[in-house]
């Protein structure tokens, strides 16, 4: 291979390949021009896509990388969203004080909730975080002062910065989101792609190997879920930017398994893959849904039969799939460690290329 | 020579069965130690139970004259204890290089948050790969590896972690000749530093390596010493060897 | 003594509700037990069997019995068409199962919904169970106290199936050792989709039955279902008898709970299938907890030590 080309790719694939970059850069300009494209009521539902999208990326955060799976990341964002509504009924409207203080309720209740969940695995954690779900749902039916009970709570408009001007118009709103998710899912990515996926990988596929090495695996999980919860603290501070409303049924069981689904779709370990899932979510809900009234549930229960049947590692499996056919023709992607040119040379020399995915994307459910 | 482990009255039981029944053992600093007993004997068990991997039902392990009994594994693994497992344990979606990266991660000098000192981490665990013989395999994933070279990674990761007492639950089941010499120079080259506590059915890589063989059956350690004295011990004959040709020890 | 009579109705309510919900359950427990299918579609099979009660059920004991052969066929083949649909996916694990039927679940609900409309339905009951009875000086619906009865004498007739008769020693077989089971000559995945077949039945027979309790509605499916899941987890996994207390248990946390502690009695459900979790998950989480509790204790022991 010729030694510059080798040089450009090892130093892209720490963050995915020049090609991957690239169809990115795309996605987010057209993310970004996409309020001169569409009419309002997509471009409404777009907004929708992109915080359950959010949420869809701390679900995946638990499923994919910390090997969680979870029914009940609903919780930390009906937190999230219902710390936003005090916060905003207490005057305080902008959103870059609500966003953290969002985050940091979701994460608060996620490291309280966690001290018990994150010990569970399998089956048990899934009924254990439903368990939490629901019980954080009959909360918001219950605590009525806090929560408005099973009418809800609706709030006046948002501003971004204190004393700004109100967030108002779809388009303002659906780029305040849109950056914000960006932001939240890019760092999310970031993490993941640094050492800490590594050792969460390890956590997932070899527990008891991570804790005879000296790795404090609870910690290591206890961490991830409080982070998973920030973000989808996050998650619930945009639904109350966008809707300006939350009720019990914004945070049921249902709202959970959705976003396990757009996860299941996008592909458990891909930040990306988990708004793309969420988007294909709320068309499916919304656009499918309007066209034959009243059948929604028909559609996504539609969508869960193909999700299971036909792409057993979601999206992403089928992106890797091409990925690993680039591997075998020689652009093998090394690990976290970065590779000495003598390792590389022999990397590339002595070793058969294998169809090696990068660690943090090998999608092995 | 001091006494580095010992093991007192300890007991596991999985509800009505004792796996283990009030074993006590020591284990010398530098020792060059070997577990051995009929299947069911309670080896493993008691591994597991030093290594912190499962719990004690009751009794006392002490590590360095610390009481460890309560201690959590990845604890006792920062405190010096390193293992390996019967069955061959790596991380299958990582590289092999990052298997030993992540056994040397908290027991290094270096941070690994940085990326110069993950270089420098990478560089000593290079350098433990071409012991156990992994040299050129650094960047294949773990998962993709045959089963001995499974576990001559697991070795390598155990060897990472810096360790002061080894533990080896059957390193040598499932090797190769030419594997089971590249594992005894391993074990022949370790540092007088580190105390290696074996489990193997192997009798002759116990042969080859160890100076104190213990005999664990029905859960109790039956008799220790040196392998010329188990081998001409009747009450292991009687126990253990009894059931398998003589010939296998010689 | 006025305690009691004050409470009565509601108690009595909770073992109605407990004993549906039971047979319910019952079901569910049992496809989890035999297959490990974590069959989130179960409570769309009471809802179907409850709509075809107010369907078919015009208030004559001819028309009840019809609607109860047909609720359970239904509910049968539904079983069927479910061991059918799972099979592709039995070794992708629970996550897997569990989005499937969840989905199945979607469609079920879809279709009942554009069949039988999207209203709550009231279920006519039969003529000569219409009335009332006194209890202790109360009246009671005759019809719920008569359901007490039948549910009773399937709660009996299940437990004997599974726990006297060789059909149920098969199923339970196949929970402990499907490979035992395989080289006894006889197939899990039979034994399996028979156990869903079942199971199916007996939510379609307790939706006929049950739709004048928990009445027919697009939310019915999924109440069903969470409390289902609620019992099966509390009565422990794959257990009969266990799932029975767990049932009438949360009957009586619906009934005489909502009574007696109105703010408490709707955490109670999902907390104490929280609790069953900790408690008796395979994770060991209590013992881990009892063990850093061991350490704590011993830290403090050697500090008081040092100190003296």
């Amino acid at each position: 291979m010729n030694t510059r080309l080798s040089a450009v790719i090892a130093m892209s694939s720490r963050y995915g390949t020049v090609a991957r970059r690239a169809a990115l850069a795309v996605v987010v300009v057209w993310l970004l021009v996409l309020p001169q494209l569409v009419d309002t009521y997509t471009l409404v539902l777009a907004t929708q896509a992109l915080v359950f999208g959010l949420l869809a990326v701390g679900v995946g955060v638990l499923t994919g990388h910390a090997g969680l799976a979870t029914m009940g990341q609903v919780a930390p964002y009906a937190v999230g969203a219902y710390t936003t509504a005090w916060l905003t009924r207490h005057d305080i409207t902008a959103g870059l004080l609500q966003l953290p203080a969002a985050a940091l309720a979701g994460a608060l209740f996620a490291a309280v909730t966690g001290i018990v969940v994150i010990r569970a695995r399998g089956v048990v954690a899934l009924m254990l975080t439903l368990a939490v779900g629901e019980l954080t749902a009959t909360a918001a039916v219950q605590w009525k002062e806090f929560t408005g009970g099973s009418d809800g709570v609706s709030t006046p408009p948002a501003r971004i910065f204190p004393g700004g001007a109100e967030l108002f118009d779809d388009q303002d709103i659906y780029l305040y989101v849109l950056v914000v998710a960006l932001v939240v899912a890019g760092i999310t990515a970031l993490v993941l792609r640094s050492p800490a996926g590594l050792l969460l990988a390890g956590v997932r596929d070899n527990e008891d190997r991570m804790r005879a090495a000296g790795h404090p695996v609870d910690r290591y999980l206890l961490l991830t879920y409080t982070g998973a919860g920030a973000i989808s603290g996050i998650s619930g501070a945009l639904l109350m930017t966008y809707a300006r409303y939350v009720s019990p049924q914004d945070v049921g069981f249902d709202i959970s398994a959705l976003a396990l689904l757009a996860v299941v779709i996008g592909g458990v370990r891909s930040t990306a893959g988990a708004f793309a899932g969420a988007g294909l979510i709320v068309f499916t809900r919304d656009k499918l849904g309007n066209w034959w009234p009243g059948h929604a549930p028909l559609f996504l229960g539609i969508l869960f039969l193909i999700a299971v049947y036909l792409l057993p590692n979601g999206a992403a499996g089928v992106a890797q799939q091409l990925r690993s056919l680039a591997d075998r023709m020689g652009l093998r992607v090394p690990g976290l460690v970065p590779r000495t040119p003598a390792a590389a040379g022999a990397g590339d020399g002595t070793v058969p290329a294998s169809g090696a995915p990068v660690p943090e994307e090998a999608d092995a459910r | 020579m001091t006494d580095l482990l010992t093991v007192t009255e300890l007991t596991r039981s999985y509800g009505s069965f004792v796996a283990l029944d009030r074993a006590d053992l020591t284990v010398a600093e530098g020792a060059r130690h070997a577990l051995i007993g009929p299947n069911g004997a309670g080896k493993t068990t008691l591994l597991n139970l030093i290594a912190g991997t499962d719990l004690a039902t009751s009794g006392r392990i002490a590590f360095a004259g610390r009481d460890i009994t309560w201690q959590r594994p990845h604890r006792r693994s920062r405190g010096g204890i390193a293992r390996t497992f019967q069955h061959p344990s790596v991380v299958p979606v990582a590289t092999v290089l990052d298997n030993v990266l992540l056994g040397a991660w908290h027991h290094h000098t270096a941070a690994p948050w940085r990326r110069a000192g993950r270089r420098r981490i990478a560089d000593d665990c290079r350098a433990i790969l071409e012991t156990v013989g992994l040299t050129g395999l650094e960047h294949r994933q773990a998962g993709e590896l045959s089963h001995g070279r499974r576990r001559m990674l697991d070795l390598a990761v155990a060897l990472a972690g810096r360790p002061r007492l080894l533990l080896l639950d059957e390193p040598a089941a499932g090797l190769t000749d030419a594997d089971v010499t590249v594992l005894l120079a391993v074990l022949r080259d370790l540092s007088d530093d580190v105390a290696v506590l074996l489990v193997e059915h192997n009798l002759d890589v116990v042969a080859a390596f160890a100076r104190t063989v213990t005999v664990l059956h029905h859960g109790r350690p039956l008799v220790t010493g040196t392998p010329a004295e188990i081998q001409a011990d009747p009450a292991v004959r009687e126990a253990y060897l009894g059931r398998r040709k003589v010939a296998e020890t010689a | 003594m006025d305690w009691l009579d004050a409470h009565l109705i509601p108690a009595l309510d909770g073992v109605a509700y407990g004993m549906l919900l039971f047979v319910v359950a019952a079901g569910l427990t049992l496809a989890f037990g035999s297959g490990g299918v974590l069959n989130l579609a179960h409570g769309t099979v009471y809802a179907m069997g409850a709509y075809i009660a107010a369907d078919i059920g015009d208030g004559s004991w001819g028309m009840l019995v019809l609607a109860l052969a047909v609720g359970a066929a239904a509910g049968a083949t539904s079983g069927g068409v479910l061991a059918v649909a799972v099979a592709p996916v039995a070794r992708r694990g629970h996550l897997d199962q569990a989005l499937l039927t969840f989905g199945i679940a979607l469609v079920g609900g879809d279709m009942l919904v554009s069949y039988f409309g999207a209203d709550q339905r009231q279920v006519a009951v039969p003529k000569a169970l219409e009335d009332s009875v006194t209890i202790a000086g109360h009246q009671y619906p005759t019809y719920r106290l008569a359901f007490i009865g039948v549910a009773a004498l399937l709660a009996g007739l299940g437990y004997w199936l599974l726990v006297r008769s060789t059909a149920g020693a098969a199923v339970r077989a196949t929970t402990d050792d499907p490979e035992m089971v395989a080289a006894l000559g006889l197939s899990p995945r039979v034994v399996h989709t028979a156990t869903l077949v079942v199971a199916g039945a007996l939510a379609g027979g307790a939706g006929v039955l049950g739709a004048p309790i928990i009445t027919p509605s697009p939310e019915t499916a999924d109440t069903v279902m969470l409390w289902s899941l609620i019992i099966v987890v509390v009565g422990r996994l794959g257990s009969v008898l266990g799932a029975l207390f767990a049932a009438i248990a949360v009957g009586e946390v619906q009934t005489l709970g909502v009574v007696l502690a109105p703010d408490l009695a709707p955490y109670l459900l999902f907390g104490a299938m929280g609790i069953a979790l900790l408690v008796r998950s395979g994770s060991g989480i209590l013992p881990e907890f009892a063990a850093r509790a061991r350490v704590l204790a011993t830290r403090a022991r050697a500090l008081k030590g040092g100190g003296a």
